[in-house]
């Protein structure tokens, strides 16, 4: 096998290292053109990871389920109807559709996104106030400061304890003061601190500012009956978020006499949508960035080509003279391709090198800011290798150019004396 | 070694062609140093670019050593060129970015000749044309005299059967010419077959036999006294 035939490799790093201007002048689109695509592709990634970190702790393959009013008369009821949701649809749902893996009943003290004063030795603050299971937190993680968030015992035995929001915790307290086991009051009833949360950067649909306590003390405290809010839900995996919420949707209209075309009695929101689209733009970047980065490549490439054609006719005497002292086309040809596999391949190796390190530098630099959405860039095995075999298939084509012209010329002309 | 029967060659120029070589009939016996003379135009640049097997052919037979020549493919020719023939050109024409000893243990690495004893056997012939200390240098820091005299170490390192010089001296001055002939003499002496085209008389003279070419034909064909060359260097 003519790879592994050693004095080929020697002839080829012998011709190339002995022509090194005119070696690294060759090799130098090439170089930059790696160097752009890994750039490219490297930040693409980077962006894409600085959103998934963005919406970590935020399951993608969630919905959120509210009741509004009804905007069609419907079975006797008039338009404008409000749609109270009770604590048993939680069951009736989970055991109608199987593919709900987690779901969240919630309740809010006041109207939707109201507001509640809370009281803490003299100090208030206008904070929303949340009867919660703990499943919440599978759908959208808190980042706990301190403290713990609401468990099951808290539900079971209505715990008078609360979970507050960093926001809350400033207003209701003195910076630095322990507020973990202290008191609160919400309407009249005390409310023992467990646990503070902070905003963590993600989709903040409570709100920095809120309180939330057990769904069951909610009950008992504020005489909430059998009412629930609304409902946080997670489908399983692979399950189309839109379908699920299309079959909640279609058993509440059934069970509250809603009109089965009135679209607005029943609030909703898709959380997967959310991530289709930045998945959907991250990977339009990515494939954008490889796009023009294979084509910027390609120029590299025909550069070398180029400059491989121009050296053809610059070495017509010496190719001449080599085939007269016995070199058969294919060994001209085989060395003349091999030659802009070598460059190309070691030219991409340099570019990628000099590449990760520009990106390292930009993640040392910007890679951990909470502000921006970039983390970690850089470019993945699988896209080095596809990037890296484009390039030495190109070079193969490409390089064939030159060697077919090189053999073209016979020997005798190239020999010819001016 | 080489037998020439009724060789013709014409090159098309437009409409018209151009018959260079008009029935060319010659035989080359083993160990003999033979001048090919002749005007510029009179066809013996075609005659030795056949014999290389640089060019074709339109009719006639060449025969080299029993092989007959005869539409060759470039591998084919290649191969046989690389076996059956060395070649001393005017310009030297040596690779100028290889040493003289790689320039020499070129022709070896095309037979594949492994390196180690490619690089012994170089240096071997290099030493032949007292050139030994100069082996390392690139041919840019040697002299017209030494840069041919590499390059016939070059040709025979391949051990040919013919050794096939255009215009050996046509670079040199006179001195460093009657150095490359009497280099070119004393490979003969050891039995080796050489051809040299040349248009000097006094090369010529230095042969065993001068060939006379002149408009395609063999004018004149005649064994001569030699002259030994060193006694002018």
């Amino acid at each position: 096998m003519w790879l592994f035939d050693r004095d080929l490799w020697f002839e080829i790093f012998h011709t190339l290292g002995k022509n090194m201007f005119r070696t690294f002048l060759t090799m130098l689109g090439v170089i930059f053109a790696m160097i752009i695509l890994v750039l490219l592709l490297g930040s693409a990634n980077g962006m894409s990871n600085g959103f998934n970190k963005l919406f970590a702790g935020t399951a993608s393959n969630s919905l959120f389920v509210w009741g509004q009013q009804t905007s069609m008369p419907y079975k006797g009821f008039e338009r404008g109807r409000r749609i109270r949701y009770k604590i048993e649809d939680a069951e009736i749902l989970k055991k109608q559709i199987p593919e709900i893996e987690v779901l969240a009943p919630r309740i809010e003290l006041g109207s939707h996104r109201g507001v509640v004063t809370v009281y803490r030795n003299g100090q208030t603050s206008g904070s929303s106030v949340y009867g919660d299971f703990p499943e919440i937190d599978n759908i959208t993680k808190k980042k706990l400061v301190e403290g713990r968030f609401l468990n099951q015992t808290d539900i079971d035995d209505s715990k008078k304890v609360c979970v507050i929001g960093e926001e809350t915790y400033k207003l209701l307290f003195d910076k630095g003061e322990e507020a973990i086991g202290q008191e609160i009051r919400i309407n009249g009833i005390y409310f023992s601190v467990v646990g503070i949360y902070k905003p963590n950067n993600n989709i903040n649909i409570d709100g920095e500012n809120a309180v939330f306590i057990p769904f069951t003390t909610f009950q008992k405290a504020f005489n909430s009956g059998d009412r629930m809010g609304w409902m946080a839900i997670a489908v399983e995996e692979g399950t189309q978020v839109a379908v699920v919420e299309k079959q909640i949707k279609d058993i509440l209209k059934l069970k509250y006499d809603i009109h089965p075309d009135d679209e607005r009695a029943i609030g909703s929101f898709d959380m997967s949508e959310i991530f289709n689209n930045i998945t959907a733009f991250t990977t339009v970047l990515k494939g954008f960035s490889f796009f023009v980065g294979i084509f910027t490549l390609l120029a590299g490439v025909i550069a070398i080509s180029n400059i491989l054609l121009i050296t053809v006719k610059e070495r017509t005497k010496e190719i001449g003279v080599r085939r007269a002292l016995g070199a058969t086309p294919k060994i001209v040809k085989r060395q003349i391709v091999v030659e802009a596999i070598v460059l190309t391949a070691f030219a991409g190796l340099v570019g990628f090198a000099i590449a990760v390190g520009i990106l390292s530098i930009m993640n040392s630099m910007w890679g951990s800011g909470d502000d921006f959405p970039f983390v970690n860039p850089m470019i993945s095995v699988p896209q080095f290798i596809v990037s890296f075999i484009l390039m030495v298939g190109l070079s193969v084509l490409i390089g064939l150019l030159p060697a077919n012209r090189a053999v073209k010329v016979r020997p005798i002309e190239a020999l010819r004396e001016e | 070694m080489i037998e020439i029967k009724d060789l013709h060659k014409s090159y098309k120029m437009g409409s018209n062609s151009l018959h260079v070589l008009k029935g060319i009939n010659f035989n080359i016996e083993d160990g003999e140093l033979v001048a090919i003379m002749g005007s510029s135009g009179s066809g013996k640049s075609t005659l030795l670019n056949i014999l290389g097997m640089l060019d074709g052919a339109d009719s006639g037979e060449y025969t080299l050593d029993g092989v007959p020549i005869k539409n060759l493919s470039e591998t084919k020719a290649a191969l046989y060129r690389n076996k059956f023939l060395g070649f001393v050109f005017q310009s030297f024409n040596l690779i100028n970015y290889k040493s003289a000893l790689e320039n020499v243990a070129l022709p070896l690495y095309y037979q594949k000749v492994p390196r180690k004893e490619r690089q012994e056997k170089a240096m071997q012939y290099l030493d032949k044309v007292g050139l030994k200390p100069w082996a390392h240098h690139l041919p840019s820091e040697l002299s017209g005299g030494q840069k041919q005299r590499v390059a016939i170490a070059r040709a025979m390192a391949a051990e040919p059967k013919v050794l096939l010089a255009d215009e050996p001296t046509g670079a040199l001055d006179s001195k460093t010419s009657y150095e490359v002939m009497a280099l070119i003499q004393k490979i003969n002496d050891e039995g080796n077959t050489i051809l040299v085209v040349t248009h000097e008389e006094d090369i010529a003279h230095m042969c065993k036999r001068i060939v006379h070419l002149k408009d395609g034909v063999i004018v004149e064909d005649k064994k001569i006294e030699q002259v030994r060359a060193e006694q002018y260097v």
